[in-house]
């Protein structure tokens, strides 16, 4: 690891005059250190916003819920509103990696961690997405690797939270020394293009990820996140399925599906949700949009059983969110 | 009985061979033999008359045999214990090495000078030998250089020490290397081919260590293929499969696995006029010093290596290795104490790996289940290294009318392998085991029935008689694939094979202190299996002191020579030398106080913590009282290993290894809620310990089975997991619910008659267990490790397959 100015903040103001040049924001640094001691970044300032007190705490408001950026994963896993009322939300959280990593690892972290694919997250790789000249995982090894959006880098979207809060409609607060705005997680991740291909999100080098607000559920709103792994301890999803479901009664009303190793970003699966809309929820009617969610996919060499993965995902998540099937014991965390 | 001895384990074999001592006079004792319960019984025996008395059986015991904690479990958990990472001396320098960044490639020149100014920098190296690597056995065919040829990415270069472990990371940074880039290979079927890039100009062998590893020498090289190794026995294997009226047939295909021990490869060194003092992560401090004093051509009684505590060792922890040989150099260069731990990534990349193996194993047999011949071809990459062989459970299992196996190593430009947990068993079980299951479903014989016809090892026999009695295994449903649903139930076993391996380099001293304290001492290191622990149950048994009252001095060459630990030698080598040493020194300690009580030696004994006299000479008195009676502050005896009593007795060791599973047929994940392991060590002498040792390696197999891998990117060469985060081993979830039964099995061959459980404990068998109950469950054969989900879609036929490129 490279030598670093340490710069520890007690204010959003201070941390804000902080973010110069060169400076990363470190939050639980689970994500930043691991970067930091493989030699994918050498930043010369990390900017500690750890000890910033408005950043914590869970609310809930009269629009909903909003979150400091400080929350931790443990935290938003067992917090009782969230799990009845935003339980996609509360799953992906208290499934993610490990319990000390989730006593360590905040929302907002998770939410800027960079996007997953061992050639990009090595020294040893100079890749495309680091801001070099070639993809190493077209023609290598990408038995984890993307199955939509690969015309580029096929790197997968690592952040739980980042797919349940999609799925949720929430926003992420940014704040910089002229104010804040508030931008859909829906259009918060950028897809890797050729023109910027480092770009992972719209966020500015000068803003600070400071919240996440969350709409309130309309009422008869049903939700669930289950990811799929190699093992059952601390595994990243080979396939994953966020799942909200508006019900009156039996009926599907409104439904969101989005999936996280599938892409680079998050991705919203909406000719797959329609096809709930309306019915009510079967294990036929589930496995046909999960089936409906693989059209287009273009799978890589070695990546083609994620196309068999995902509908199997889906339709047991959107069950378990209907409250027609258990907690899958297959399914990791 | 045909018992092989693998190849690379001899060495030991023939040591204990050429170590006998001139035949003392002996006497015939009556000895325990059998299992409790199903077959004991008493054998006579001739020991040397020097020897103590035949120890009883463990349940008429008072300390061994019985469920101890371990000696030194406080020190661990309260953080006391000091590992070598822990070693801080004045002026320590902390070490690193520069490690290629390809994997094949002549080093043209090597710039040190940037380095070398660093401010902090007190000494850099440039390595001009390698160790662990193949060697050529006509050197002739490459350049001289001064550099090593480079054959592996993350092969060590260069190394600096410096002041503190930021500096020499910075340090290694600003090393030139320049390289002329060869081509190379990584993956094994492409190294077979004709035409791929060749690892060596010309044959090549690798060395063994200490703990085996290093494949045969001398064999045909064609290519990058170092083989056949062939051998044969029983009747020509074409008229076997003649005979035959069944035959199964399979590939297999296996993995390479890493050994990832939580603490890596590391030493203190330091270098001083006189004296060398190491303090090594290792398996051997014997091994260790040997080493050092070879390569630096220093007398042994010039270096000193202390391993008082060690973080794991599955078998590639021996000798100096580059780690040691580099720190050493970089202190005598220094003049101070160098530290050098290998970081996770190197720990990956270059101090050794389990070889994967693609195997065709083809057995016959008759109607009856009659084995009429076995034949098995393996290939198998140990990298640049040798070592891939795994005929061992194919040739050791059963009874077979004829067998042929050829063992084939094939160099890539891979990290060399070494020795892992029971080398080569894992991956030959996987294969034979399956293969066994496979063939009795085609005679309709009960897979433990079939076993019975054909296994002739009486302790297995037993231990299927367990298996039979269990729950678990009555819960089988014998018809494969019956569940509906996409979750599939499914139960199957396998039996695992290891070998009676002896160190006559194992003694110990036992000293008695005039305040009656007892002391052990030997060299022994113990790699975390307990062995301190076992080495206080033994003078507890002969003094009557529990055993947290005895001081276990271990893991230093000062002490009297201890084994090195590999190939389960340690508790079956060491115990009898500790047990002779404490009976000699109560022997000499009871003649030492018998004056001050008017009788002699003979007529006193310690029974239940007192000495007594048999003849009423004296009324009973502490052990510790009568020690006050000593003239001199201590007095000592020291033993050393003796060869076992009856080697024609010999079996092999095993288990028998049984796992349910749940595979789920839609995602492709294979769930196991419960293991049973049925296994025998002999005389268990302390249960708790043996059990640990069957839950670690029945774990071992099963993270080995289903997640890791290594994997090499086939464009650069380079490993692109060499963390713990995506080289997957198994976490907290991924453990079943362990069950361990323990046979105890007295075999009569020394004074503890302890034999070793570390490589049979469930690695061998558990990967082949876990093969044959996804066949129970869905009727597939799983014939690919890891099992993971994208493997299991392709065995099941729901995806093609992605694994080995064909």
């Amino acid at each position: 690891m490279n030598k670093f100015i340490f710069s520890d903040c007690t204010s959003v103001d201070a941390a804000l005059s902080q973010m110069t040049g060169e400076a990363v924001v470190k939050a639980g640094g689970v994500d930043v250190l691991d970067r930091m001691k493989n030699g994918v970044i050498e930043p010369a300032k990390l900017v500690n916003i750890t000890n910033i007190p408005s950043l914590r705490g869970i609310h809930e408001t009269e629009t909903g819920v909003r979150l400091g950026a400080l929350v931790t994963l443990a935290e938003l896993g067992d917090h009782p509103l969230l799990q009845s009322q935003y339980t996609v939300l509360a799953d992906a959280a208290g499934h993610a990696a490990t319990p000390q990593i989730r006593n360590a690892a905040t929302l907002g972290g998770n939410l800027m961690q960079k996007v997953h694919c061992w050639y990009y997250r090595s020294a040893d790789f100079a890749c495309l997405r680091k801001g070099h000249d070639m993809c190493f995982a077209y023609d290598g090894l990408n038995q984890y690797h993307a199955i939509f959006d690969t015309n580029v880098c096929p790197s997968v979207a690592p952040s739980s939270t980042a797919v349940a809060l999609s799925a949720l409609n929430a926003s992420v607060e940014l704040t910089s020394a002229k104010g804040k705005r508030l931008v859909p997680v829906r259009e918060f991740y950028i897809k890797p293009d050729d023109k910027h291909p480092t770009m992972e999100t719209v966020i500015a080098p000068d803003e600070l990820l400071t919240a996440v607000l969350i709409p309130k559920p309309a009422a008869g709103t049903r939700s669930a996140y289950q990811k799929y792994g190699e093992k059952s301890s601390y595994d990243w999803a080979i396939a994953d399925a966020g799942v909200v479901l508006e019900m009156q009664g039996d009926v599907c009303r409104k439904a969101a599906i989005v999936l996280g190793a599938a892409s680079p970003t998050p991705r919203l699966a909406v000719d797959a949700a329609a096809l709930l809309v309306g019915k009510p929820i079967t294990e036929e009617t589930a496995r046909a949009a999960g089936l409906a969610a693989m059209q287009g996919a273009t799978p890589l060499s070695m990546n083609g059983y994620k196309v068999q993965l995902f509908p199997v995902a889906i339709y047991r998540t959107i069950l378990l969110a209907a409250g027609k099937m258990d907690r899958d014991p297959s399914a990791a965390g | 009985m045909a018992t092989h001895l693998d190849t690379a384990l001899d060495p030991l074999v023939q040591a204990a061979a050429a170590a006998a001592p001139a035949k003392p006079e002996k006497h015939t004792v009556m000895m325990p033999i059998g299992v409790p319960g199903y077959t004991l019984r008493t054998e006579a025996r001739e020991v040397p008359v020097s020897e103590p008395p035949v120890l009883a059986v463990n349940s008429e015991l008072e300390f061994i045999g019985k469920p101890t904690e371990r000696w030194d479990a406080h020190y661990k958990v309260s953080g006391q214990a000091k590992y070598t990472a822990d070693i801080q001396l004045p002026g320590m320098l902390y070490g690193r090495f520069l490690n290629a960044s390809v994997p094949h490639a002549k080093v043209l020149s090597v710039d040190v000078s940037a380095a070398e100014k660093y401010p902090g920098v007190k000494s850099v190296l440039v390595i001009e030998r390698v160790l662990g690597n193949a060697e050529l056995r006509d050197p002739k065919l490459e350049t001289p250089s001064r550099y090593p040829i480079v054959r592996y990415a993350g092969q060590p270069i260069a190394a600096v020490a410096a002041t503190s472990a930021h500096i020499a990371d910075e340090a290694v940074k600003l090393i030139m290397v320049t390289y002329e880039e060869m081509p190379f290979v990584t993956d094994q079927l492409s190294a077979r081919k004709t035409d791929s890039p060749q690892v060596y100009p010309g044959a090549a062998d690798q060395a063994g260590s200490a703990g085996g590893g290093g494949g045969p020498h001398g064999v045909p090289q064609t290519g990058n293929v170092h083989g056949p190794s062939i051998n044969k026995k029983g009747g020509d294997i074409e008229q076997g499969f003649k005979d035959a009226d069944v035959i199964v047939e399979g590939r297999y295909v296996t993995q390479v696995q890493t050994h990832s021990a939580l603490e890596t490869h590391g030493v203190v060194a330091d270098w001083k006029p006189g004296m060398l003092t190491v303090w090594a992560s290792t398996q051997g401090t014997g091994s260790v010093r040997e080493e050092f004093a070879q390569y630096f051509k220093l007398p042994k009684t010039q270096v000193r290596v202390i391993t008082e505590y060690m973080g794991g060792g599955f078998g590639a922890k021996f000798g100096a290795g580059n780690p040691g040989v580099v720190a050493a150099q970089l202190s005598q260069k220094a003049g101070a104490p160098v530290r050098l731990m290998l970081d996770r990534k190197e720990e990956h990349l270059s101090v050794g790996n389990r070889p994967d193996a693609d195997q065709i194993i083809r057995i016959g047999a008759k109607k009856d289940g009659t084995l009429t011949a076995i034949q098995l071809e393996s290939f198998g990459t140990a990298g640049c290294g040798t070592g891939a062989g795994c005929a061992g459970p194919a040739t050791n299992m059963y009874k077979y009318a004829a067998l042929h196996t050829a063992e084939n190593d094939v160099f890539t430009n891979g990290g060399p392998a070494a020795a892992f947990r029971a080398p080569g068993h894992p991956q030959g079980a996987f294969a034979l085991e399956q293969a066994i299951d496979e063939l009795a479903i085609k005679l309709a014989i009960e897979p433990l029935d079939l076993r019975d016809r054909i296994d002739e090892n009486s302790v297995r026999r037993v231990e299927r008689q367990v298996v039979r009695e269990s729950a678990l295994w009555k819960s089988r449903n014998p018809v494969a694939g019956a569940d509906s649903g996409p979750v599939k139930r499914g139960v199957g076993m396998a039996q695992s094979v290891w070998y009676r391996f002896i160190s006559m380099n194992s003694s110990a001293e036992v000293l008695v202190h005039r305040d009656g304290s007892l002391e052990v001492r030997s060299a022994v290191q113990d790699l975390g299996t307990g062995i301190k622990t076992v080495l206080a149950q033994i003078l507890a048994e002969e003094y009557g002191v529990p055993p947290a009252k005895i001081a276990v001095r271990i893991g230093d060459t000062n002490y009297p020579v201890g084994p090195d630990s590999g190939g389960s030698v340690t508790t079956a080598s060491l115990t009898p030398a500790v047990r002779d040493a404490a009976w000699q020194a109560k022997k000499k300690f009871l003649a030492e106080i018998a004056p001050a009580y008017g009788t002699t030696a003979d007529d006193l004994q310690i029974v239940k913590g007192e000495v007594r006299s048999k003849s009423g000479k004296m009324q009973p008195v502490s052990f510790q009282r009568a020690a006050g009676k000593m003239k001199v502050d201590s007095v000592s005896a020291q033993a050393r290993r003796i060869p076992d009593y009856d080697r024609s007795k010999y079996e092999t060791y095993g288990g028998v290894s049984v796992v349910e599973v749940n595979v789920d047929t839609e995602t492709g994940r294979i769930l196991i809620p419960r293991v049973l392991a049925v296994h025998d060590c002999g005389r268990p002498m302390n249960p708790t310990q043996v059990i640990s040792q069957i839950n670690g390696g029945t774990i071992q197999g099963i993270s080995y089975t289903l997640y890791e891998q290594r994997h090499l990117d086939p464009n650069t060469g380079l490993m692109v997991n060499p963390n713990l985060e995506q080289y997957k081993i198994a976490g907290s979830r991924d453990i079943p619910e362990l069950q361990v039964h323990l046979v105890e099995s007295y075999i009569g061959q020394s004074s503890t008659d302890a034999s070793g459980i570390g490589e049979a404990a469930g690695i061998v068998a558990v990967g082949a267990a876990i093969g044959n109950a996804f066949f129970n469950a869905t009727g597939y054969r799983m014939r690919r490790m890891p099992m993971v989900p994208s493997e299991v879609l392709a065995a099941l036929g729901k995806v093609p397959q992605g694994g080995l490129k064909a």
